[in-house]
């Protein structure tokens, strides 16, 4: 008897994963350094089963697609060279059909759509090669106005089956949108889908507004808004766009806003007299407290996931440079020392990585580079990218890359960590500084 | 006169009126004081050579310091237009200012606005070792936000490493 594994070196982690994450079925994508050939599979159209379900059927599949081949992981098979068709959701799979067109997997799915306006999508995925299901077959209940996010819920369930890894695109990005010329930019706050669909304006563009950040959970969004006249830290309510801003005293200023992983607690960064440390502050309560206490420029403070540590830049020694210190402060120890300046830190929500913003000579680059400072590798190259954000799982690193010259303007980026799959994220004009919501429940 | 050319003439007044502000987004706080201004002076009241005049402030004492790439230290040149500042407002005693911190594009967006508040903390410092009271003084910093010169030069950064002093009328209190 033969069996055939189905071995794909695939690119996206350069930092492997742990061997025993890699079992599972035969069908399977190792995530490890080395070039790859994305994984070939087949995505025929999705069976509808009512007739109000014929329209969305075929948008769930495009969708689906989409996320897959986006990931640079996967390579669709175009439908043109199907041999067999999938008219029914329960008939047996013609595997031999599947093989002969060289698909590895098999994605088939059904939709129906009740007369409330709700919508039932389920899917198979199937290993061709081993002529068998890859998983149980899943079915994801959701409203037709969603359907986008249960697209994204299949994706994502394929994904975490061939790559072991847990799945991003159900999820969200909170940026700042951007319109005018350099000297005239006007900003506000925007969320949309991972994939720069269904954009949500969440403020006008009366006042400077920079750098938003999500809650543990995707409920809130911190963020620096010049509203006041001033820059101050506000929190918003995603669901009723309420905000409201956080305690400071007239005549400081305050930004750089996170979330600790208790959804409670922030770390910021204020300024008073001209020095700039790093606080945190309990903001139910209100009180702050100091964690930094130099001359320097401290700023960009990011909690590791287990709440326990803070990264940060700092300009104590005489340039900005990366620094961890204890989540109630202490003496931070520097992680970067590498030719170039460090900032921007942001930690992995798998806790391993720390990706960061470098600048050397006249570049600029995002990274990622071990919690110790060691492994540092540099993932682009531009005349200026900045301010990484990760995916959910951890594999994946948006940022800002901004033009130059007198009609320089900005957008977002993604690349994966192993620096490859760099693209452009589609948006309405000009947008930047982008935060990745956590995976979507 | 046609139409036209009235056009060109009126377009011209207000290419003109932009270039005695070459900072635009100052324009709403030094516009406004303008007004308040031209009691008395040796110029025309309110202009450029009215001593007592914001744009005089502006324009022939000079509202800005530059500064070198990451540095907030005022050169000898700087302190020169900050003494400047610091008597006339002191004979000025009806304004207030904001002085306002950038930083050229070349750095990350929050370190250029603890950098920018630097900038605007070391102006603030000077004039207050001076002799201008402290509350009359307030400083933001606006990072890389608001660039005047669009080029990714360094004769376009230099101008945008800078720190200004806006003044406007004080308030009643």
């Amino acid at each position: 008897m033969m069996t055939r594994v189905l071995t794909l070196l695939a690119a996206l982690l350069v930092f492997a994963m742990p061997a025993a994450a890699q079992t599972g079925g035969p069908l399977r994508i190792e995530i490890t350094e080395g070039v790859i050939e994305p994984l070939p599979f087949a995505n025929p159209d999705f069976v509808a089963e009512n007739a109000a379900a014929a329209e969305l059927a075929r948008q769930i599949a495009r969708v689906v697609s989409e996320d897959l081949t986006g990931t640079g992981l996967f390579r669709e098979i175009p439908a043109s060279a199907f041999i067999s068709q999938i008219t029914s959701f329960n008939s047996p799979v013609q595997f031999s059909d599947w093989r002969a067109i060289n698909a590895q997997a098999l994605i088939s799915g059904a939709v129906s759509v009740g007369g409330d306006g709700s919508v039932s999508v389920k899917f198979r995925l199937y290993d061709v090669f081993a002529g068998q299901e890859l998983g149980d077959g899943l079915q994801f209940n959701g409203t037709q106005a969603g359907w986008r996010r249960i697209a994204h819920k299949v994706a994502d369930a394929v994904y975490s089956r061939i790559t072991g890894e847990g799945g991003y695109f159900d999820s969200r990005v909170v940026y700042v949108a951007e319109a005018g010329t350099k000297d005239d930019r006007r900003k506000r706050l925007a969320i949309m889908d991972y994939d720069g669909a269904n954009v949500q304006y969440l403020t006008d563009s009366n006042a400077i507004v920079l750098a938003p950040r999500f809650s543990p959970n995707g409920d809130r969004i911190l963020y620096t808004s010049y509203e006041s006249g001033f820059p101050r830290i506000y929190v918003m309510d995603v669901a009723s766009v309420g905000r409201r801003a956080l305690p400071t005293l007239e005549g400081d200023m305050s930004f750089a806003p996170r979330f600790a992983p208790d959804g409670n607690t922030v770390v910021y960064s204020l300024t008073t007299g001209g020095n700039t440390d790093i606080y945190r502050m309990d903001i139910t309560s209100g009180a702050a407290t100091r964690l930094t206490s130099t001359p320097a420029i401290e700023t960009a403070p990011s909690f590791s996931p287990d709440g326990s540590r803070i990264v940060f830049e700092s300009d104590r020694s005489g340039s900005q440079q990366l620094y961890i210190m204890g989540a109630n402060g202490g003496e931070p120890q520097r992680i970067s020392f590498g030719q170039g300046r460090y900032g921007t830190p942001v930690w992995s929500p798998r806790g391993d990585l720390i990706a960061f913003t470098k600048q050397s000579k006249g570049r600029f680059h995002i990274g990622v580079m071990r919690t110790d400072g060691s492994e540092e590798r540099l993932l682009t190259a531009s005349f200026l990218d900045e301010g990484p954000t990760w995916s959910p799982n951890g594999r994946v690193i948006m940022f800002t890359r901004e033009t130059q010259g007198a009609t320089g303007s900005a957008s977002l980026y993604s690349v994966d960590i192993s620096g490859r799959n760099l693209k452009q994220i589609r948006t309405e004009g000009g947008a930047s500084d982008p935060a990745w919501s956590p995976l979507q429940r | 006169m046609t139409l036209f050319t009235r056009g060109i003439i009126l377009a011209s007044v207000l290419a003109l009126a932009a270039c005695t502000n070459p900072d635009r987004f100052d324009s709403a706080g030094a516009g406004g004081a303008g007004g308040a201004g031209g009691a008395g002076g040796i110029g025309a009241p309110g202009s450029a050579s009215d001593p007592r005049s914001p744009l005089y402030f502006q324009q022939t004492i000079g509202d800005r310091v530059l500064f070198q790439v990451d540095q907030s230290s005022i050169t000898p040149e700087y302190q020169t237009v900050l003494d400047g500042q610091a008597q006339w407002l002191m004979t000025n005693t009806d304004y207030v200012a904001i002085i306002e911190g950038h930083a050229d594009e070349q750095g990350t967006r929050e370190y250029n606005l603890a950098l920018g508040a630097r900038r605007a903390n070391a102006v603030q410092e000077y004039l207050v070792s001076r002799g201008v009271a402290p509350n009359r003084l307030r400083v933001i910093s606006y990072g890389k936000e608001r660039p005047i010169e669009l080029c990714s030069d360094e004769a376009c950064y230099s101008q945008n490493r800078r720190a200004v002093t806006v003044i406007s009328a004080g308030l009643s209190s």
